[in-house]
């Protein structure tokens, strides 16, 4: 028998059925619609339960018919992408139901007005007054925080990385990853109570101390991984030329990883900027306008959300002064991330080609 | 400005694993010694304890001594920086900095060492960049990335860099492992050139190359693996490549070893 022969009898053991294209979105459209019809006709309320059923549907009926027209090994592979597209969905949806819902009823009364006044001579329940004080407060808290945390953090990890051996840098790690799992409550009520030993008042730096507390573990923990990613060839290329260690930590090790442990500030700093429970406790929150983060009450955006929500007495001019300030957390996390991926990228090593 | 290396009885360890034993050795001004050997042999250890870089390495230690011009290395008081500032060493990967420009590069030895006079910088830099022979390739863009080079051009800026700080001793560790033989025939060059102003103490798995670039070769050999490599013997490079006087090398280098 001639080779030709056999190639026309046998079908090709390389090629095989594969449904077109379109097929997963195809399905997709499939199970929608099927979801929507069984919700309809068993009444279910919930849209949420559609959905669940939609996806269900989605992933049994591409299994099926992958199965059926491909084989059990394709009907596998698509079903694992069906997966990871599903809990792609499921995480993203609240995701954006979430940003729909602030910047829908945000934008409302975010306008210049809101954003240059406080709300000295404005009672809760009325339209009007701003978030002046609260931004102020904000960027004062967090400001100092960073600026206490960051250089004990960076200097920390550089300390495990670059020099740690023993002991001491095995405790250390240990205290950074305890600190990590400190509540921010807690970390108010630590300095709370050293604010009484010393009879003070609330003022804005007692907050500062609590978010710092919080923050430094997070800095650690970031430039530690961001300096482990330095190889180590580098180092020794330094050390070969005769190049001091901690010359070579300041001109190589630091520079090559200068982008990663600046986003991982700017992460730790977004991470803090929303935390409310140690502002309410040491800032205590402020009407008006108080420019001293060293002393007085003071106001801040996580801080005036809440008091905006809970004194309101039900006046929507409260909700949405709450909503609007919200906006503008998000959106001031937002900008240091972007601002953070900016300078990650604009630092990283490169390449030149 | 060349200096001798003699080491005499010389033991490496990682924390209690003993590496390298007993190794005595001299290292002519002026020549190219080639250590071959067996990969786990100690060539690379023994080569990074002439500069003490061996001690960089966590658990690394040393002990017997390294004699450069008959001042120990070892010896009470000595800064490992300054020694490393005399003997120079290049790497099996090249490893420009990657945030450095070409010119940084072979300008970080002598920055971040603070010895050198501004106006003489950019002096030097052609220089090195010449005696390693890549100032034609890179001088219209001397302020790019180091890293946008070549394998064979980033380890000829990698000898720049080595050389630019004017050491005594070039210690090079494998370092045309990762390179195309075109890259490696360029080093090899380099190399004799090299020799006419410094030591250079080459480690190489490659014994067509030892042969080729070496006056002295220097075989090692472990007899065991967990146990310490030993330097089994060293002499002209043709004596050991034609008529060694110890057995195992022979098989090594005709390869019947193993």
């Amino acid at each position: 028998m001639s080779h030709a022969a056999i190639a026309e009898k046998r079908p090709s053991t390389l090629r095989g059925a594969s449904l077109p294209k379109w097929s997963p979105w195809a399905i997709a459209a499939g199970s929608v619609v099927l979801a929507v019809g069984i919700g309809l006709a068993a009444g279910l309320d919930s849209k949420v339960q559609w959905g669940l059923i939609a996806a269900l549907l989605f992933l049994v009926g591409t299994y099926t018919i992958a199965a059926s027209v491909e084989g059990r090994r394709q009907a596998k592979d698509r079903i694992a992408t069906g997966l990871v597209w599903t809990a792609f969905v499921v995480a993203v949806v609240p995701l954006v139901s979430l940003i729909w819902t602030t910047v829908a009823r945000g934008i409302k009364v975010l306008d210049v007005y809101f954003l240059t006044h406080s709300m000295g001579i404005v009672a809760d329940s009325q339209p009007g007054g701003g978030i002046y004080h609260a931004i102020i407060g904000s960027i004062e808290q967090v400001g100092l925080a960073t600026l206490m945390a960051a250089p004990v953090g960076v200097l920390s990890a550089i300390y495990l990385v670059e020099y740690g051996r023993g002991g001491l840098a095995r405790s250390v790690t240990f205290f950074v990853d305890v600190m990590t799992g400190i509540p921010s409550i807690v970390a108010g009520l630590f300095i709370l109570s050293l604010m009484l030993i010393f009879d003070m008042q609330p003022f804005g730096f007692a907050g500062s101390l609590a978010l710092a507390i919080l923050m430094m573990p997070i800095v650690v923990r970031s430039t530690e991984e961001m300096l482990k990613l330095v190889p180590n060839e580098l180092r020794e290329a330094s050390l070969a030329l005769g190049i001091p260690k901690w010359r070579t930590i300041l001109k190589v090790v630091l520079p090559t990883s200068i982008g990663g442990i600046t986003t991982g500030i700017m992460l730790a700093v977004a991470r803090i900027a929303g935390e409310t429970a140690p502002v309410l406790l040491l800032v205590f929150g402020n009407r008006f306008i108080n420019n001293n983060p060293f002393e007085g009450a003071q106001q801040s955006l996580p801080l005036y959300i809440y008091q905006q929500y809970a004194n309101s007495a039900g006046a929507n001019a409260a909700y949405d002064r709450a909503w609007a300030a919200s906006l503008t957390l998000i959106a001031f996390v937002m900008i240091l991330n972007l601002v953070a991926r900016a300078i990650a990228r604009w630092k990283a090593p490169k390449t030149g080609r | 400005m060349a200096k001798r290396i003699d080491v005499s009885g010389l033991t490496a360890y990682y924390g209690s694993h003993k590496a390298i034993e007993d190794i005595s050795m001299t290292v002519e001004p002026r020549t190219v010694t080639a250590f071959i050997g067996p990969s786990g042999c100690g060539k690379s250890t023994f080569l990074r304890t002439l500069n003490r870089m061996h001690e960089v390495t966590p658990g690394g230690r040393v002990e017997g001594k390294v004699l450069l011009d008959d001042e120990d290395l070892y010896g009470a008081g000595i800064d490992p920086v300054s020694v490393r500032r005399e003997i120079g060493m290049v790497f099996q990967r090249p490893n420009p900095f990657p945030t450095m420009s070409i010119f940084d590069n072979v300008a970080a030895g002598l920055r971040l060492n603070g010895s050198y006079k501004k106006s003489e910088l950019a002096d030097i830099v052609e220089k090195s960049l010449k005696g390693a022979n890549l100032w034609n390739e890179v001088k219209d863009r001397l302020n790019k990335p180091g890293s946008g080079l070549s394998g064979g051009q980033q380890q000829r800026l990698c000898i720049a860099r080595a050389i630019a700080v004017e050491p005594k001793v070039l210690l090079m560790d494998e370092p045309c492992s990762a390179l195309d033989p075109i890259s490696t025939l360029a080093i090899e060059d380099l190399i004799g050139e090299l020799k006419e102003r410094f030591t250079i103490v080459i480690v190489t798995h490659n014994m067509q190359q030892a042969a080729r670039v070496s006056d002295r070769t220097a075989f090692f050999n472990l007899a065991a693996v967990g146990q310490p490599g030993k330097l089994i013997e060293i002499d002209e490079t043709e004596r050991i490549f034609s008529n060694p006087s110890v057995q195992a090398t022979e098989d090594y280098i005709s390869g019947r070893f193993g």
